[in-house]
């Protein structure tokens, strides 16, 4: 069996096999990176939207809460078919990596922003009275008191949802998709030891998301010490 | 005309009414101290008058301009004229002493920096605090946080300070410099509605002394007749438990 592994290399690292997997490997990157910053950055809106209190703004608030409660809620896959079914009414040119990239976002839209929301919420309402008497604004009581106090208790559930986000973008390889996932059904079909193929995508999924934990446990760290 | 004039206030918290028709006023350059068992609602008349707790009835009048708690930009202009202390200093955690202080002044009112800067260095000093002016709110003892809160109060210059139970919070050897603090601005004629069961403060600093109790204002006078003649059952009742003590 081993054996059988080892004379199978050579065969199988070939220039245009790694140029195949490194392309996959890039797109998956690319959905989870596109992901996760697009996500925070919607996510982070929605939450601040949800902060508001005027009375013309609800409309928004309810949306922004009927996004997140229902995206949260739906299984990936369900959402990945929707999008792909939905865009092609509106954008039938649309290539799968577009339709798998607005899935993603959809789906991490959600959960960062509330993982953002509970962070948001460690912040004592205190502070924030104090900060509206003196005449702030919701946006600068978020900007200049709530997220500097909360970053601290959103880095470590964003971190953990990062990682698993990037293991998540392989259902995009059931759209169609060519990321590392679709690539190790591709090899293994053309005849390659699935055993080998499978191998070599879970290292190459350990490369993606081992640097990702490295870096939320640095800015963790950094943020313990620095207190404030 | 009174600085601070309020008419029949009411306030709920849910279904409950917790201010009922309150009337009272402050002229300029009073203290009037607002006295009362716990859940008698004085916390809450004054997180009402600066509209953290709506109104849900009554009139406001702020230097002969009546408040109108749903407009933004009423509440907004009532806020420019004055600052309220918290029992639980409510500081923000993550700025200096230095930054807490300034911060309302230069980002809010925009006020010039080097006049904002040098401002808030002599409040702290006045409060003793100079030396402090770079440690963070959790490397300070409660008087020293509550002694921030009050310059950062004093540092929007308001024309009205509304404290609420400063001292409650603190350790009895640290109610004394909080309380010298507050002599001080009643000596250079702050105007000042205050919350407070020291009782021999409220006695010497106060020039009115409103008794409270249920939601309502059982009693109004100068401190000698809250004190020692009321006119009030109610007030001779929680008057002589305290003094008992």
């Amino acid at each position: 069996m081993i054996e059988h592994l080892l004379s199978e290399i050579p065969r199988f690292f070939t220039a245009s096999n790694v140029a195949f997997l490194a392309a996959a490997a890039g797109r998956t990157l690319l959905l989870s990176v596109a992901g996760c910053v697009i996500g925070f950055t919607i996510g982070f809106a929605l939450v601040c939207i949800r902060q508001t209190h005027s009375p013309w703004l609800a409309p928004a608030r309810l949306t922004a809460i009927a996004y997140i409660e229902v995206f949260r809620r739906v299984p990936f896959l369900v959402i990945l078919f929707l999008v792909l079914f939905a865009i092609q009414v509106v954008a039938p040119t649309a290539s799968l990596f577009t339709i798998a990239l607005v899935g993603v976002c959809i789906v991490s839209t959600a959960f960062l922003a509330e993982i953002i929301r509970s962070g948001f919420e460690s912040v004592p309402r205190q502070q924030i009275e104090a900060a509206e008497v003196m005449n702030f604004t919701r946006l600068q009581t978020i900007r200049m008191v709530v997220a500097p106090q909360a970053w601290k208790v959103i880095l470590p559930p964003a971190f953990a949802f990062m990682v698993m986000f990037i293991k998540d973008t392989a259902l995009a390889s059931q759209v169609g998709v060519v990321e590392l996932t679709f690539t190790g059904k591709v090899l293994s079909n053309r005849g390659f030891s699935a055993t080998l193929t499978f191998g070599t995508i879970l290292l190459a999924y350990f490369i993606l998301s081992y640097p990702l934990t490295r870096l939320g446990r640095y800015l963790e760290k950094r943020l313990a010490t620095s207190r404030h | 005309m009174p600085h601070l004039a309020i008419d029949n206030l009411n306030a709920n918290y849910g279904a409950v009414q917790v201010l009922h028709d309150i009337s009272l006023s402050v002229e300029q350059s009073e203290v009037v101290s607002l006295i009362g068992p716990s859940g008698s609602g004085k916390s809450t008349l004054l997180r009402t008058l600066v509209g953290v707790t709506r109104p849900t009835g009554g009139v406001v009048t702020l230097a002969g301009q009546p408040l109108d708690y749903r407009s933004s930009a009423s509440l907004k202009q009532a806020r420019d004229s004055m600052a309220i202390v918290f029992q639980q200093y409510n500081l923000f955690q993550n700025m200096t002493v230095m930054g807490n202080v300034t911060i309302a002044p230069l980002k809010i009112k925009k006020w010039p920096r080097a006049e904002v800067e040098a401002n808030a260095r002599s409040l702290l000093e006045k409060v003793g605090l100079g030396h402090k002016l770079n440690a963070y709110p959790d490397e300070l003892s409660g008087g020293q946080q509550q002694r921030v809160a009050i310059a950062r109060a004093l540092a929007l210059k308001p024309k009205l300070l509304l404290l609420d139970e400063v001292t409650s919070a603190l350790d009895p050897e640290l109610v004394g410099e909080v309380l010298d603090t507050i002599r001080t601005l009643a000596r250079d004629g702050m105007t000042m509605l205050i919350v407070s069961h020291e009782m021999g403060f409220v006695r010497e600093v106060s020039s009115r002394v409103v008794m409270m109790d249920a939601g309502r204002v059982v009693e109004v006078g100068p401190p000698d007749q809250i004190f020692n003649a009321p006119n009030q059952t109610r007030t001779r009742d929680f008057t002589s438990r305290l003094l008992a003590h």
